[in-house]
């Protein structure tokens, strides 16, 4: 099939940024959306001129690295897709592909379809995991799970931290992220002691780090690829609630 | 006349490893290792090389224990390193079923399932210490599998005969990589990591013979840095990519290792390479990497290809079940669809030489559903394999509740690596190797669930007692950025790039990738001989010097250059995929991950040499390449022959 993209250029952080058209010819339906750009990397190469960054690595859909606007919507069509998941037989012969970067100001661009998620890892370091001390742990089956917990816990637990939450968010917020966290850590026993004190402090990292408050528009689960359910995001506001009436 | 290829050397030996009962020899080395103290900790500084699971629980625990630890990796988070798409499972010798598991059988399972091509010494403390890993990640809240009693379930997998695999759902990976991760968080929050996200290592340090410290690249800026320590490990995962297909992420290398083995760390068995039976075909020239479906698949789906050539074409219904030839239940009556991977990937081999495979290019066989959906019910099937189901439906379009899945082996694993004592460090004193970089504990063949264990067993519990052994007699003086070592290794990284810059040739750096892909799948992927090996050294010699006068490597180096990046990977894989082929036609055997089509039993099954072969192959950087073969003794696991028929 032949398809046109237009996708977003940005040299660097500093460049202002424009869209540029690139046609992409007979390119096989069984293709990845990720392949289908890099055979027109391929081509741009030998033609001499820059080709496009993006980032990805596992492109199985598990390590979140991936992700872009595809058409307006973070990670393209398909629901509950990444988009290295994403293959070119959900498009048509003749379409024309808009691609842009992940947008939001806690985000920066670094080039092309490249940001910077830095903000993410930062959130966990406040809080976004269990004080166990390495070596010393006691017996696995010293502290029983009930299975409907430790499943629960495993759902919330898949978030792969792409950050299409946010790039989908009219606030540029990342509660569904922080929601995912707060709930996997928050249904274990193991997760109770610092249960208070998790939810307080990675709210607060959240709000330094300049993303935008939550007002549950529900865009982020639209096209989170784990599907992450927006009850996550009620039960992280009644865990921050409580732990603030405690203070 | 192979002769030439290599040069034979002095043997080595692993003179870390305690001797004595097996049972004790780990507590021994323990007691016997230098300790340092507390107040201490704090002036040592280790550098580590990777964030997987092995370079992540590594950083974590030596952060704990107040060490100054500084990290790196490619990717832009630490949580993102290739361990995170692991989906079967980790072992761990608990016994929670009382089938009869225990540490001696583990051990036990893992040297045979080697091949008898690993250390005992090794593969027991492996066992040993499973059963605190699975304390450690349950108390980080790696959300487990549980039973409804609320206890931990367990599974088979990978040819056992026990259920001690622990498992996430199909996600196993990502749940203990982000245990680790969150660890390593905590610990950077606290500032006892410095982390470094996309930050390349291209070059070891060396002053006085100790390794002290890497060379970096910016990857957003291209500023090129010194790191110095008082130690390095390198968590730097497998070198699969060297055959551009494989199931490993995109960015998987081999650059650390490879830096370091050109100064100096000895090489072992490179040409050990885990091929999983499971993947799903190639597609197209627009391939880029390849999909593994998790190997449960196996436990209810059937195995077959047309018996004739000329139905190879008609779709899978049309063939009648007299027409069906079920291979695997053929050959291996006993096993059937279960036999482990090697055995099953060469079957599939064979059958498409035969020209009886289905699918594009004639690479593929079926894997059929339609018996259990008839037996259990979709539902049930739905149950167990949905979310592989649909993993397999999206990426090739085809339903596979109505038509049977299309697989073909793919390569998975590598379980060569750099050569590591007891300690887990290499001939380069202070250079430390952990997880799959390392070449230690699995021989010639890696069972499932596996590689996990031996990443969180390395980074969790053993270098954190041997490296501070080595430690303890830091800090090592005081090294200037000016120091002669150091501005070398430098300039060398930044004359390296230059030259990548400045060829601007006429071929990308992917048509090389793939051209060495194909050349090291074809003479040095499930079937090696003499004669292919030897074509493929001339080939690769060929190709590489082809990549330094013709390769185009657009941009600068001061900027985000993801060609750049990549031209400077594929160069060291074009070094490495010589030293593969070269140890793999020396090794006139047939051992695990390793077949030799000149060593087979009269019914096609592999043959080992033992009173040849039982040695680790290591091999010292030059011009030729240089063989030290460290013996290895079985005390308690006696050389056997594997069957499975
Ligand atoms: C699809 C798939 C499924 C698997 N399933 C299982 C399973 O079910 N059970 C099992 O036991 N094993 C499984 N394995 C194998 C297992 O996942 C790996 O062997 C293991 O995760 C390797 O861990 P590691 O920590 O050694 O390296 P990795 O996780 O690969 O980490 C490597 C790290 O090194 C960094 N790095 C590399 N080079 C550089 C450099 N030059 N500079 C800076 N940083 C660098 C990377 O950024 C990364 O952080 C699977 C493998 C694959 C491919
Ligand atoms: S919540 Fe969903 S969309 Fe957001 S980072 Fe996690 S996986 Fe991605
Ligand atoms: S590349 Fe890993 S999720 Fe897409």
């Amino acid at each position: 099939m032949d398809i046109q993209v237009r996708v977003w250029r940005q040299s660097d952080p500093s460049d202002k940024g424009r869209m540029v058209t690139y046609d992409v010819k007979d390119i096989s339906p069984d293709a990845s959306f990720l392949e289908m750009l890099d055979v027109l990397n391929e081509k741009l190469i030998l033609d001499g001129d820059d080709p496009i960054a993006f980032d990805h690595d596992c492109r199985e859909g598990i390590c979140g690295m991936c992700g872009m606007m595809i058409n307006g919507v973070a990670h393209g069509p398909e629901r509950a897709t990444t988009t290295c998941q994403l293959h070119m037989r959900h498009f048509n012969d003749g379409d024309v592909i808009d691609v842009e970067p992940w947008r939001a100001s806690a985000f920066p661009v670094v080039k092309d379809l490249v940001v910077n998620r830095g903000a993410f890892d930062r959130i966990i370091q406040a809080g976004g995991y269990i004080t166990a001390p390495t070596g010393t742990a006691p017996d696995a089956h010293a502290t029983p799970v009930p299975k409907p917990d430790a499943d629960a816990a495993f759902e919330a637990a898949t978030c792969i931290g792409c950050g299409a939450c946010v790039a989908a968010c009219p606030n540029g917020s990342s509660m569904l992220f922080t929601a995912a966290k707060v709930a996997h850590l928050g249904l274990l026993p193991q997760g109770q002691p610092e249960r208070d004190s998790r939810v307080v402090d990675m709210l607060e990292a959240q709000d330094e780090e300049g993303f935008g408050g939550c007002t549950n528009m529900g865009e982020c689960t639209t096209v989170c690829p784990k599907g992450i359910p927006l009850t996550l995001i009620g039960r992280l506001n009644n865990d921050y609630r409580k732990a603030m009436k405690k203070r | 006349m192979t002769e030439s290829f290599w040069k034979d050397g002095d043997p080595i030996a692993d003179t870390a490893a305690p001797d004595g009962p097996i049972e004790t020899r780990w507590d021994r080395r323990k007691f016997s290792a230098k300790l340092v103290n507390p107040a201490n900790r704090r002036k040592l500084s280790v550098i580590v090389v990777g964030t997987g699971l092995a370079g992540g629980s590594a950083a974590a625990t030596l952060a704990e224990a107040g060490y100054k630890v500084r990290s790196y990796c490619y990717q832009d988070s630490p949580r993102r390193a290739h361990s995170i798409a692991a989906q079967g499972g980790i072992n761990a010798a608990k016994n929670y079923r009382n089938d009869g598991d225990s540490i001696h059988r583990l051990f036990y399972d893992t040297v045979k399932g080697g091949d008898f091509r690993a250390r005992e010494s090794n593969v027991y403390r492996l066992a040993q210490v499973s059963v605190n890993i699975i304390d450690q990640c349950v108390a980080q809240g790696v959300p487990f599998a549980r039973e409804y009693g609320g206890l931990l379930d367990n599974r088979s997998f990978g040819g056992t005969q026990v259920s001690r695999t622990f498992y996430a759902r199909g996600q196993t990976g990502q749940q203990l990589l982000l245990g680790a991760y969150q660890a390593m968080e905590r610990q950077i929050g606290l500032g006892n990591i410095e982390m470094f996200a996309r930050h390349e290592m291209l070059e070891l340090v060396i002053v006085d013979g100790k390794a002290r410290g890497i060379v970096v690249r910016d990857m957003v800026t291209g500023e090129i840095t010194t790191d110095l320590a008082d130690a390095v490990v390198l968590a730097s995962g497998g070198y699969g990519n060297v055959f551009f297909l494989s199931t490993n992420a995109k960015g998987c290398n081999v650059t650390a290792s490879w830096r370091a083995h050109r100064k100096g760390a000895l090489f072992a068995n490179p040409c050990y390479t885990q091929i999983h039976p499971t993947c799903i075909p190639e597609s197209g020239s627009h391939q880029s990497k390849l999909t593994l479906m998790s190997e449960s698949l196996r436990n209810d789906g059937r195995v077959w290809v047309p018996k004739r050539r000329e139905d190879c074409g008609k779709p899978a219904g049309d063939i009648a079940e007299g027409d069906r030839d079920y291979y695997l239940e053929r050959i291996y009556p006993s096993f059937g669809n279960l036999v482990p991977r090697d055995i099953a990937s060469r079957a599939a081999k064979n059958v498409c030489d035969e020209g009886r495979g289905v699918g594009p290019g004639g690479l593929g066989v079926y894997l059929d559903f339609a018996d259990a959906i008839s037996r259990l019910g979709r539902d049930a099937v739905e149950a167990k394999y949905g979310n592989l189901f649909e993993m397999y439906q999206r990426i090739t379009g085809e339903d596979p509740y109505e038509v049977p899945m299309r697989i073909y082996p793919a390569v998975h694993y590598t379980m060569g690596g750099l050569w590591v004592d007891y300690d887990l460090q290499s001939t380069i004193p202070g250079l430390f190797v952990v997880g799959e970089a390392n070449f230690s504990d699995h021989g010639a063949n890696r069972l499932g669930a596996s590689a996990l264990m031996q990443g969180l067993a390395d980074g969790y519990f053993v270098l954190p007692h041997t490296l501070a052994n080595y430690l303890a007699s830091g800090p090592y003086e005081k090294i200037s950025p000016d120091h002669e070592e150091v501005v070398a290794a430098r300039t060398q990284v930044e004359e390296r790039i230059q030259k990548l810059l400045s060829i601007n040739g006429d071929r990308t750096v992917d048509s090389f990738h793939r051209e060495l892909g194909h050349i090291m799948w074809e003479y040095c992927g499930m079937e090696r001989t003499e004669e292919g090996l030897t074509k493929a050294i001339g080939l690769i010699r060929g190709l590489r010097e082809e990549f330094w006068t013709r390769v185009k490597v657009p941009g600068t180096g001061e900027q985000l250059n993801q060609n750049l990046e990549k031209a400077g990977r594929v160069a060291d894989f074009l070094e490495l995929g010589e030293l593969m082929c070269i140890d793999a036609l020396h090794r006139a055997e047939s051992a695990g991950g390793h077949f030799r089509a000149e060593s087979q039993t009269p019914d096609g099954e592999a043959l080992r040499h033992d009173d040849e072969f039982s040695y680790v192959a290591a091999w010292e950087y030059g011009e030729t390449p240089t063989l030290h073969k460290e013996k290895l003794d079985f005390e308690y696991v006696h050389p056997s022959t594997r069957s499975y028929k």
